[in-house]
Protein backbone atom coordinates (compact mmCIF):
# COMPACT_ATOMS: atom_id res chain seq x y z
CA UNK A 1 0.00 0.00 0.00
CA UNK A 2 1.42 3.35 -1.01
CA UNK A 3 1.49 6.49 1.01
CA UNK A 4 -0.99 9.02 -0.43
CA UNK A 5 0.14 12.61 0.23
CA UNK A 6 -3.08 14.18 -1.01
CA UNK A 7 -5.17 12.07 1.31
CA UNK A 8 -2.77 12.80 4.17
CA UNK A 9 -3.05 16.55 3.59
CA UNK A 10 -6.81 16.25 3.38
CA UNK A 11 -7.22 14.63 6.78
CA UNK A 12 -4.77 16.80 8.71
CA UNK A 13 -7.33 19.52 9.63
CA UNK A 14 -9.68 16.92 11.13
CA UNK A 15 -6.81 15.34 13.02
CA UNK A 16 -5.81 18.75 14.36
CA UNK A 17 -9.32 19.10 15.83
CA UNK A 18 -8.56 15.89 17.66
CA UNK A 19 -5.20 17.25 18.85
CA UNK A 20 -7.00 20.18 20.46
CA UNK A 21 -9.31 17.85 22.42
CA UNK A 22 -6.35 15.66 23.36
CA UNK A 23 -4.46 18.64 24.75
CA UNK A 24 -7.54 19.91 26.57
CA UNK A 25 -8.07 16.54 28.20
CA UNK A 26 -4.41 16.37 29.18
CA UNK A 27 -4.35 19.84 30.75
CA UNK A 28 -7.64 19.44 32.61
CA UNK A 29 -6.68 15.93 33.70
CA UNK A 30 -3.34 17.17 35.03
CA UNK A 31 -5.02 19.96 36.96
CA UNK A 32 -7.28 17.38 38.63
CA UNK A 33 -4.34 15.03 39.24
CA UNK A 34 -2.24 17.76 40.86
CA UNK A 35 -4.96 18.75 43.32
CA UNK A 36 -6.25 15.24 44.02
CA UNK A 37 -2.71 13.90 44.44
CA UNK A 38 -1.94 16.50 47.07
CA UNK A 39 -5.06 15.63 49.07
CA UNK A 40 -4.31 11.92 48.79
CA UNK A 41 -0.78 12.51 50.06
CA UNK A 42 -1.93 14.63 52.98
CA UNK A 43 -4.79 12.28 53.92
CA UNK A 44 -2.51 9.27 53.75
CA UNK A 45 -0.24 10.89 56.31
CA UNK A 46 -3.16 11.47 58.65
CA UNK A 47 -2.65 10.13 62.16
CA UNK A 48 -6.24 8.87 62.15
CA UNK A 49 -6.04 5.22 61.01
CA UNK A 50 -9.62 5.34 59.73
CA UNK A 51 -8.54 8.00 57.25
CA UNK A 52 -5.04 6.88 56.29
CA UNK A 53 -5.77 3.16 55.78
CA UNK A 54 -8.79 3.49 53.44
CA UNK A 55 -7.04 6.22 51.45
CA UNK A 56 -3.94 4.03 51.19
CA UNK A 57 -6.01 1.09 49.99
CA UNK A 58 -7.87 3.24 47.47
CA UNK A 59 -4.56 4.50 46.06
CA UNK A 60 -3.17 0.96 45.72
CA UNK A 61 -6.40 -0.23 44.15
CA UNK A 62 -6.53 2.52 41.53
CA UNK A 63 -2.84 2.05 40.72
CA UNK A 64 -3.27 -1.69 40.35
CA UNK A 65 -6.17 -1.63 37.90
CA UNK A 66 -6.33 -0.46 34.27
CA UNK A 67 -7.37 3.09 33.48
CA UNK A 68 -9.59 1.83 30.66
CA UNK A 69 -11.73 -0.20 33.05
CA UNK A 70 -11.93 2.73 35.44
CA UNK A 71 -13.12 4.94 32.60
CA UNK A 72 -15.82 2.42 31.65
CA UNK A 73 -16.79 2.28 35.30
CA UNK A 74 -17.18 6.06 35.51
CA UNK A 75 -18.87 6.35 32.16
CA UNK A 76 -21.40 3.54 32.52
CA UNK A 77 -22.08 3.35 36.23
CA UNK A 78 -22.36 6.96 37.34
CA UNK A 79 -25.43 7.53 35.12
CA UNK A 80 -27.06 4.57 36.91
CA UNK A 81 -26.90 6.44 40.19
CA UNK A 82 -28.13 9.64 38.59
CA UNK A 83 -24.90 11.45 37.76
CA UNK A 84 -24.81 12.31 34.07
CA UNK A 85 -21.38 13.29 32.80
CA UNK A 86 -20.31 14.26 29.32
CA UNK A 87 -17.70 11.85 27.94
CA UNK A 88 -14.96 14.46 28.21
CA UNK A 89 -15.78 15.25 31.85
CA UNK A 90 -15.88 11.55 32.74
CA UNK A 91 -12.57 11.13 30.95
CA UNK A 92 -10.95 14.06 32.74
CA UNK A 93 -12.13 12.76 36.12
CA UNK A 94 -10.85 9.29 35.28
CA UNK A 95 -7.46 10.53 34.10
CA UNK A 96 -7.20 12.90 37.05
CA UNK A 97 -8.02 10.28 39.69
CA UNK A 98 -5.78 7.65 38.12
CA UNK A 99 -2.80 9.97 37.85
CA UNK A 100 -3.66 11.54 41.20
CA UNK A 101 -2.66 8.26 42.81
CA UNK A 102 0.70 8.50 41.07
CA UNK A 103 1.29 12.17 41.86
CA UNK A 104 0.36 11.49 45.50
CA UNK A 105 3.57 9.42 45.72
CA UNK A 106 5.52 12.35 44.29
CA UNK A 107 3.97 14.70 46.84
CA UNK A 108 4.70 12.19 49.59
CA UNK A 109 8.38 12.06 48.64
CA UNK A 110 8.49 15.85 48.35
CA UNK A 111 6.88 16.30 51.75
CA UNK A 112 9.18 13.73 53.35
CA UNK A 113 12.13 15.68 51.99
CA UNK A 114 11.24 18.78 53.99
CA UNK A 115 13.58 18.67 57.02
CA UNK A 116 11.83 17.81 60.28
CA UNK A 117 13.27 21.00 61.76
CA UNK A 118 10.73 22.90 59.67
CA UNK A 119 7.86 21.02 61.31
CA UNK A 120 9.31 21.70 64.74
CA UNK A 121 9.83 25.37 63.96
CA UNK A 122 6.23 25.65 62.78
CA UNK A 123 5.10 24.07 66.02
CA UNK A 124 7.34 26.39 68.03
CA UNK A 125 5.87 29.38 66.17
CA UNK A 126 2.44 28.11 67.25
CA UNK A 127 1.11 27.73 63.71
CA UNK A 128 -2.05 25.72 63.21
CA UNK A 129 -1.98 22.62 61.03
CA UNK A 130 -3.44 24.36 57.92
CA UNK A 131 -1.00 27.24 58.38
CA UNK A 132 1.91 24.81 58.68
CA UNK A 133 0.93 23.09 55.45
CA UNK A 134 0.16 26.20 53.42
CA UNK A 135 2.93 28.51 54.53
CA UNK A 136 5.79 26.23 55.57
CA UNK A 137 5.69 22.70 54.20
CA UNK A 138 4.10 22.91 50.74
CA UNK A 139 6.01 25.99 49.51
CA UNK A 140 9.25 24.11 50.20
CA UNK A 141 8.05 20.71 49.05
CA UNK A 142 6.51 21.64 45.70
CA UNK A 143 9.29 23.30 43.60
CA UNK A 144 11.62 20.24 43.59
CA UNK A 145 8.67 18.05 42.56
CA UNK A 146 7.74 20.08 39.49
CA UNK A 147 9.92 18.17 36.96
CA UNK A 148 8.62 14.82 38.23
CA UNK A 149 5.02 16.03 38.09
CA UNK A 150 5.60 17.28 34.55
CA UNK A 151 6.83 13.81 33.67
CA UNK A 152 3.47 12.40 34.71
CA UNK A 153 1.70 14.97 32.56
CA UNK A 154 3.63 13.59 29.59
CA UNK A 155 2.62 10.04 30.41
CA UNK A 156 -0.97 11.12 30.89
CA UNK A 157 -0.85 12.73 27.47
CA UNK A 158 0.14 9.37 26.04
CA UNK A 159 -2.85 7.70 27.72
CA UNK A 160 -5.46 10.10 26.34
CA UNK A 161 -6.25 7.82 23.36
CA UNK A 162 -8.11 5.68 25.91
CA UNK A 163 -10.77 8.36 26.00
CA UNK A 164 -11.73 7.21 22.51
CA UNK A 165 -13.21 4.12 24.17
CA UNK A 166 -15.75 6.29 25.97
CA UNK A 167 -16.57 8.19 22.76
CA UNK A 168 -14.51 11.35 23.29
CA UNK A 169 -13.56 12.62 19.83
CA UNK A 170 -9.86 13.06 20.54
CA UNK A 171 -7.00 12.51 18.13
CA UNK A 172 -7.14 8.71 18.10
CA UNK A 173 -10.90 8.59 17.66
CA UNK A 174 -10.80 11.11 14.81
CA UNK A 175 -8.14 9.02 13.12
CA UNK A 176 -10.17 5.86 13.58
CA UNK A 177 -13.34 7.33 12.17
CA UNK A 178 -11.40 8.77 9.22
CA UNK A 179 -9.77 5.39 8.66
CA UNK A 180 -13.08 3.57 8.78
CA UNK A 181 -14.78 6.11 6.54
CA UNK A 182 -12.15 6.12 3.79
CA UNK A 183 -11.01 2.58 4.50
CA UNK A 184 -7.39 3.68 4.58
CA UNK A 185 -5.49 2.94 7.76
CA UNK A 186 -1.91 3.75 6.80
CA UNK A 187 -2.09 7.56 6.72
CA UNK A 188 -4.37 8.29 9.70
CA UNK A 189 -2.61 5.84 12.06
CA UNK A 190 0.85 6.94 10.99
CA UNK A 191 -0.04 10.62 11.30
CA UNK A 192 -1.37 10.02 14.81
CA UNK A 193 1.99 8.47 15.65
CA UNK A 194 3.79 11.46 14.13
CA UNK A 195 1.65 13.95 16.10
CA UNK A 196 2.34 12.09 19.31
CA UNK A 197 6.04 11.97 18.59
CA UNK A 198 6.18 15.70 17.82
CA UNK A 199 4.32 16.68 20.98
CA UNK A 200 6.39 14.25 23.06
CA UNK A 201 9.64 15.66 21.71
CA UNK A 202 8.51 19.20 22.53
CA UNK A 203 7.47 18.22 26.02
CA UNK A 204 10.82 16.52 26.61
CA UNK A 205 12.53 19.82 25.76
CA UNK A 206 10.17 21.60 28.15
CA UNK A 207 10.92 18.99 30.83
CA UNK A 208 14.67 19.56 30.55
CA UNK A 209 14.08 23.27 30.94
CA UNK A 210 11.89 22.72 34.01
CA UNK A 211 14.52 20.44 35.52
CA UNK A 212 17.15 23.15 35.15
CA UNK A 213 14.84 25.87 36.34
CA UNK A 214 13.88 24.11 39.57
CA UNK A 215 17.14 22.36 40.27
CA UNK A 216 17.85 22.26 43.96
CA UNK A 217 20.51 24.66 45.09
CA UNK A 218 23.16 23.00 47.21
CA UNK B 1 -28.53 -14.38 39.95
CA UNK B 2 -28.67 -17.96 38.64
CA UNK B 3 -27.14 -17.00 35.29
CA UNK B 4 -24.45 -15.00 36.97
CA UNK B 5 -22.24 -18.08 37.33
CA UNK B 6 -22.33 -18.48 33.55
CA UNK B 7 -21.30 -14.88 33.06
CA UNK B 8 -18.61 -15.27 35.68
CA UNK B 9 -17.23 -18.16 33.64
CA UNK B 10 -17.10 -15.86 30.62
CA UNK B 11 -15.13 -13.31 32.62
CA UNK B 12 -12.77 -15.99 33.92
CA UNK B 13 -12.11 -17.10 30.35
CA UNK B 14 -11.17 -13.49 29.66
CA UNK B 15 -8.94 -13.53 32.73
CA UNK B 16 -7.05 -16.43 31.16
CA UNK B 17 -6.45 -14.39 27.99
CA UNK B 18 -5.31 -11.45 30.11
CA UNK B 19 -2.86 -13.70 31.98
CA UNK B 20 -1.58 -15.16 28.72
CA UNK B 21 -1.01 -11.68 27.30
CA UNK B 22 0.70 -10.53 30.46
CA UNK B 23 3.07 -13.50 30.60
CA UNK B 24 3.96 -13.48 26.88
CA UNK B 25 4.24 -9.69 26.85
CA UNK B 26 6.54 -9.76 29.87
CA UNK B 27 8.80 -12.32 28.18
CA UNK B 28 9.10 -10.14 25.06
CA UNK B 29 9.58 -7.04 27.23
CA UNK B 30 12.37 -8.70 29.25
CA UNK B 31 14.24 -9.74 26.12
CA UNK B 32 13.84 -6.29 24.56
CA UNK B 33 14.82 -4.57 27.80
CA UNK B 34 18.13 -6.44 27.94
CA UNK B 35 18.80 -6.04 24.22
CA UNK B 36 17.98 -2.32 24.37
CA UNK B 37 19.73 -1.67 27.66
CA UNK B 38 22.92 -3.51 26.74
CA UNK B 39 22.71 -2.04 23.24
CA UNK B 40 22.84 1.48 24.63
CA UNK B 41 26.05 0.59 26.45
CA UNK B 42 27.65 -1.01 23.40
CA UNK B 43 31.08 -0.03 22.14
CA UNK B 44 29.81 0.27 18.56
CA UNK B 45 28.10 3.55 17.75
CA UNK B 46 25.60 2.03 15.34
CA UNK B 47 24.31 -0.41 17.97
CA UNK B 48 23.99 2.49 20.43
CA UNK B 49 22.08 4.47 17.81
CA UNK B 50 19.77 1.58 17.02
CA UNK B 51 19.01 1.00 20.71
CA UNK B 52 18.43 4.71 21.37
CA UNK B 53 16.13 4.92 18.36
CA UNK B 54 14.12 1.95 19.55
CA UNK B 55 13.80 3.28 23.10
CA UNK B 56 12.91 6.84 22.15
CA UNK B 57 10.39 5.77 19.52
CA UNK B 58 8.49 3.38 21.74
CA UNK B 59 8.57 5.67 24.75
CA UNK B 60 7.64 8.70 22.70
CA UNK B 61 4.52 7.37 21.02
CA UNK B 62 1.66 5.97 22.95
CA UNK B 63 0.99 2.24 23.41
CA UNK B 64 -2.41 2.64 21.74
CA UNK B 65 -0.96 4.12 18.62
CA UNK B 66 1.57 1.29 18.50
CA UNK B 67 -1.12 -1.32 19.03
CA UNK B 68 -3.41 0.08 16.36
CA UNK B 69 -0.50 0.48 14.03
CA UNK B 70 0.57 -3.13 14.57
CA UNK B 71 -2.96 -4.39 14.07
CA UNK B 72 -4.19 -2.22 11.20
CA UNK B 73 -1.12 -1.04 9.32
CA UNK B 74 1.34 -3.96 9.45
CA UNK B 75 -1.04 -6.24 7.48
CA UNK B 76 -0.84 -3.69 4.64
CA UNK B 77 2.88 -4.41 4.46
CA UNK B 78 2.17 -8.10 4.23
CA UNK B 79 2.60 -8.88 7.92
CA UNK B 80 -0.82 -10.02 9.10
CA UNK B 81 -0.96 -10.38 12.86
CA UNK B 82 -3.65 -11.99 14.97
CA UNK B 83 -4.99 -9.73 17.73
CA UNK B 84 -3.04 -11.77 20.28
CA UNK B 85 0.21 -11.46 18.31
CA UNK B 86 -0.30 -7.73 17.79
CA UNK B 87 -1.07 -7.31 21.49
CA UNK B 88 1.96 -9.25 22.68
CA UNK B 89 4.22 -7.47 20.19
CA UNK B 90 3.02 -3.94 21.00
CA UNK B 91 2.94 -4.46 24.78
CA UNK B 92 6.30 -6.25 24.80
CA UNK B 93 8.06 -3.66 22.65
CA UNK B 94 6.54 -0.74 24.54
CA UNK B 95 7.27 -1.96 28.06
CA UNK B 96 10.63 -3.31 26.86
CA UNK B 97 11.64 0.24 25.90
CA UNK B 98 10.92 1.44 29.45
CA UNK B 99 12.72 -1.62 30.81
CA UNK B 100 15.78 -0.92 28.66
CA UNK B 101 16.41 2.34 30.54
CA UNK B 102 16.12 0.43 33.81
CA UNK B 103 18.68 -2.13 32.63
CA UNK B 104 21.06 0.63 31.53
CA UNK B 105 20.69 2.55 34.79
CA UNK B 106 21.21 -0.56 36.94
CA UNK B 107 24.29 -1.68 35.02
CA UNK B 108 25.80 1.79 35.18
CA UNK B 109 25.23 1.94 38.92
CA UNK B 110 27.48 -1.06 39.55
CA UNK B 111 30.64 0.51 41.04
CA UNK B 112 33.65 0.94 38.77
CA UNK B 113 35.88 -1.13 41.08
CA UNK B 114 33.89 -4.20 40.12
CA UNK B 115 34.91 -3.72 36.50
CA UNK B 116 38.52 -3.14 37.47
CA UNK B 117 38.50 -6.27 39.62
CA UNK B 118 37.22 -8.23 36.61
CA UNK B 119 40.06 -6.93 34.46
CA UNK B 120 42.50 -7.84 37.21
CA UNK B 121 41.08 -11.37 37.31
CA UNK B 122 41.41 -11.60 33.54
CA UNK B 123 37.72 -12.36 32.99
CA UNK B 124 36.36 -12.15 29.45
CA UNK B 125 33.65 -9.61 28.65
CA UNK B 126 30.95 -12.26 28.78
CA UNK B 127 32.17 -13.73 32.08
CA UNK B 128 32.30 -10.26 33.58
CA UNK B 129 28.69 -9.55 32.59
CA UNK B 130 27.35 -12.98 33.52
CA UNK B 131 29.06 -13.56 36.87
CA UNK B 132 29.86 -10.14 38.26
CA UNK B 133 27.86 -7.26 36.82
CA UNK B 134 24.44 -8.75 36.13
CA UNK B 135 23.96 -10.56 39.46
CA UNK B 136 24.46 -7.22 41.20
CA UNK B 137 22.56 -5.11 38.70
CA UNK B 138 19.59 -7.48 38.44
CA UNK B 139 18.63 -6.97 42.08
CA UNK B 140 18.53 -3.24 41.43
CA UNK B 141 16.34 -3.72 38.36
CA UNK B 142 13.77 -5.92 40.07
CA UNK B 143 11.57 -3.36 41.85
CA UNK B 144 11.18 -1.26 38.71
CA UNK B 145 10.65 -4.38 36.62
CA UNK B 146 7.81 -5.26 38.99
CA UNK B 147 6.21 -1.87 38.37
CA UNK B 148 6.70 -2.31 34.64
CA UNK B 149 5.03 -5.72 34.75
CA UNK B 150 2.05 -4.15 36.50
CA UNK B 151 1.95 -1.43 33.85
CA UNK B 152 1.92 -4.18 31.24
CA UNK B 153 -0.91 -5.98 33.01
CA UNK B 154 -2.89 -2.74 32.99
CA UNK B 155 -1.98 -2.19 29.35
CA UNK B 156 -3.57 -5.52 28.39
CA UNK B 157 -6.99 -3.95 28.91
CA UNK B 158 -6.37 -1.90 25.79
CA UNK B 159 -6.23 -4.96 23.53
CA UNK B 160 -9.96 -5.36 24.10
CA UNK B 161 -10.22 -2.44 21.65
CA UNK B 162 -8.73 -4.57 18.87
CA UNK B 163 -11.35 -7.25 19.55
CA UNK B 164 -9.22 -9.63 21.59
CA UNK B 165 -11.52 -11.27 24.14
CA UNK B 166 -9.62 -10.43 27.30
CA UNK B 167 -11.17 -9.68 30.68
CA UNK B 168 -12.24 -6.14 29.79
CA UNK B 169 -13.77 -7.31 26.51
CA UNK B 170 -15.73 -10.06 28.29
CA UNK B 171 -17.00 -7.57 30.85
CA UNK B 172 -18.32 -5.48 27.96
CA UNK B 173 -20.01 -8.58 26.52
CA UNK B 174 -21.67 -9.29 29.85
CA UNK B 175 -22.73 -5.67 30.07
CA UNK B 176 -24.26 -5.82 26.60
CA UNK B 177 -26.10 -9.06 27.34
CA UNK B 178 -27.41 -8.31 30.82
CA UNK B 179 -27.56 -4.55 30.96
CA UNK B 180 -25.80 -4.94 34.29
CA UNK B 181 -22.84 -2.57 34.63
CA UNK B 182 -21.68 -2.50 38.22
CA UNK B 183 -21.25 -6.23 38.77
CA UNK B 184 -19.07 -7.18 35.77
CA UNK B 185 -16.88 -4.10 36.05
CA UNK B 186 -16.41 -4.44 39.79
CA UNK B 187 -15.54 -8.10 39.30
CA UNK B 188 -12.82 -7.39 36.76
CA UNK B 189 -11.47 -4.44 38.73
CA UNK B 190 -11.08 -6.81 41.65
CA UNK B 191 -9.44 -9.48 39.49
CA UNK B 192 -6.98 -6.95 38.04
CA UNK B 193 -6.16 -5.81 41.55
CA UNK B 194 -5.56 -9.42 42.66
CA UNK B 195 -3.22 -9.95 39.68
CA UNK B 196 -1.21 -6.80 40.30
CA UNK B 197 -0.93 -7.59 44.00
CA UNK B 198 0.30 -11.07 43.09
CA UNK B 199 2.94 -9.58 40.79
CA UNK B 200 4.23 -7.13 43.37
CA UNK B 201 4.29 -9.81 46.09
CA UNK B 202 6.17 -12.23 43.83
CA UNK B 203 8.72 -9.59 42.87
CA UNK B 204 9.30 -8.64 46.47
CA UNK B 205 9.89 -12.30 47.33
CA UNK B 206 12.28 -12.74 44.43
CA UNK B 207 14.13 -9.59 45.44
CA UNK B 208 14.65 -10.89 48.97
CA UNK B 209 15.82 -14.21 47.55
CA UNK B 210 18.32 -12.70 45.12
CA UNK B 211 19.63 -10.07 47.51
CA UNK B 212 21.00 -12.77 49.81
CA UNK B 213 24.77 -12.83 49.81
CA UNK B 214 25.06 -9.41 48.18
CA UNK B 215 25.28 -7.47 51.44
CA UNK B 216 28.98 -6.73 51.17
CA UNK B 217 28.85 -5.49 47.60
CA UNK B 218 26.27 -2.76 47.99
CA UNK B 219 27.52 0.52 49.24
Amino acid sequence: MDWDWVFAAEIIPTLLDGVVITIQATLLGSAVAMVVGMFFAILRRSRNVFVSKPVGFFIDFVRGTPLLVQLYFLFYILPDIGILLSPLVAGVIGLGLHYGTYTSEVYRAGIDNVPSGQWEAAKAANLTMPQTWCHVILPQAIPPMIPVLANYIVSMFKETPLLAAITVLELMNQARSLANFHYRYLEPMTLVGVFFLIISVFSVVLLRWLENRFKRVG
Amino acid sequence: MAQWSGYLELILQGALVTLQLTVLGTVVALIMAFLGGLGRLSRHWWIRWLATGYIEFFRGTSIFVQLFWAYFVLPLFGIPLSPLQAGVLALGLNVGAYGAEVVRGAIQSVPKEQYEACTALNLTGWQRMRHVILPQAFVLMLPTFGNNAIELLKGTAVVSLISLSDMTFQAQVVRAQTGETALPFLTILLLYFVFSTAISTAIRGLERHLARGLDGTRS
